[in-house]
């Protein structure tokens, strides 16, 4: 009962604040919901900012494999829990565990796989 | 069931969040041609995750990860991006991120080498520093596949940029954008050209 409350609290906390917060995703964040909505869960927020204070790019991009256009990857949890992208750091060692699925599907429901914050083009540039 | 003090606070948050949507609407429709309209003022830069637009704020993981403001106080700032100097940065050893996934004291292979890409019309001329670059990325990131190694080999247009090729790769989505003109036209043209 008591997150019941918790959450109706949260949810008259957006109400209240969303009018006025105009959409200003941090730069560079990256939406991952190539499987995830279809699957039941919430679509991955990643943030590249985060990571850059820690990481040089190329841990990432050329150790890891990450390639270096959204949605082009093709994560899946089976991958993370073996080890391979996401779960070359998230696995309780480096950094924390994949077991916390909320940390990272954290994304508003119904949002598209790609680049925020950044310009927008029509061409590939717009991935 | 829950109890009356819960109830009456859900029925006072309703009226407050209601009265809220109405205040907004009233302040938005007030001026249409006020300044500014869509650009970003300094106090919604950085914004935390619950207020970010793409972060569900109902979903307990949201409040638990790290606002950006909280992490980028003390850097270098910039005009653009994340508004921080990510450069400056490493330059200043503020940063150190880890070249290494498991060995946290490996060295990053740095390259200090600048190409010089002259341009046309009266734009100054492109100063490429490797430097800069190969203090977060490895050769292969770019070489051969977006840049070919080989002087003259690789065509750039500011089109091509804007459509997410070459430089527009990283730049405009994860490096600084290209409305920073003169972070890359930094070499200006000898006065006497004609």
């Amino acid at each position: 009962m008591k997150r019941v409350i918790k959450t109706r609290r949260l949810v008259l906390l957006a109400i209240i604040v969303l009018p006025f917060a105009v959409a200003w995703a941090e730069y560079a964040d990256v939406v991952i919901n190539m499987q995830a909505e279809d699957k039941g869960m919430s679509p991955v927020i990643f943030p590249h900012w985060f990571h850059r204070v820690r990481f040089q790019c190329s841990v990432c991009h050329v150790d890891i494999g990450f390639k270096t256009k959204a949605g082009a990857s093709g994560i899946t949890m089976d991958k993370i829990s073996q080890g391979q992208y996401c779960g070359a750091c998230h696995n309780g060692e480096i950094a924390w565990s994949a077991e916390n699925c909320d940390f990272c599907h954290s994304g508003t429901p119904g949002l598209e796989t790609g680049v925020e914050g950044g310009h927008k083009t029509a061409g590939p540039g717009y991935y | 069931m829950i109890s009356l003090r819960a109830r009456a606070m859900t029925i006072i948050g309703l009226l407050v969040s209601v009265l809220a949507v109405f205040v907004h609407a009233a302040v938005a429709q007030d001026n249409p041609n006020a300044f500014n309209r869509l650009m970003k003022p300094p106090s919604e830069r950085n914004a935390p995750p619950e207020s970010d637009g793409i972060h569900d704020p109902t979903a307990d993981g949201t409040l638990m990860l790290q606002p950006p403001q909280e992490s980028f106080a003390g850097l270098p700032k910039s005009r653009s991006g994340n508004y921080v100097n990510w450069s400056e940065a490493i330059e200043n050893g503020q940063l150190a991120p880890r070249s290494d996934l498991h060995n946290p004291d490996a060295q990053a292979i740095v390259l200090d080498l600048n190409i010089i890409r002259e341009v046309k019309g009266s734009m100054p001329d492109v100063v490429y520093p490797h430097k800069q670059h190969t203090q977060w990325l490895d050769c292969s990131n770019c070489h051969p596949a977006i840049f070919i190694p080989m002087k003259g080999a690789n065509q750039i247009s500011m089109a091509s940029i804007l459509m997410g090729e070459k430089c527009g790769v990283c730049h405009g989505k994860v490096a600084f954008p290209v409305s920073e003109c003169r972070r890359c036209h930094s070499k200006p043209k000898p006065m006497d050209q004609p």
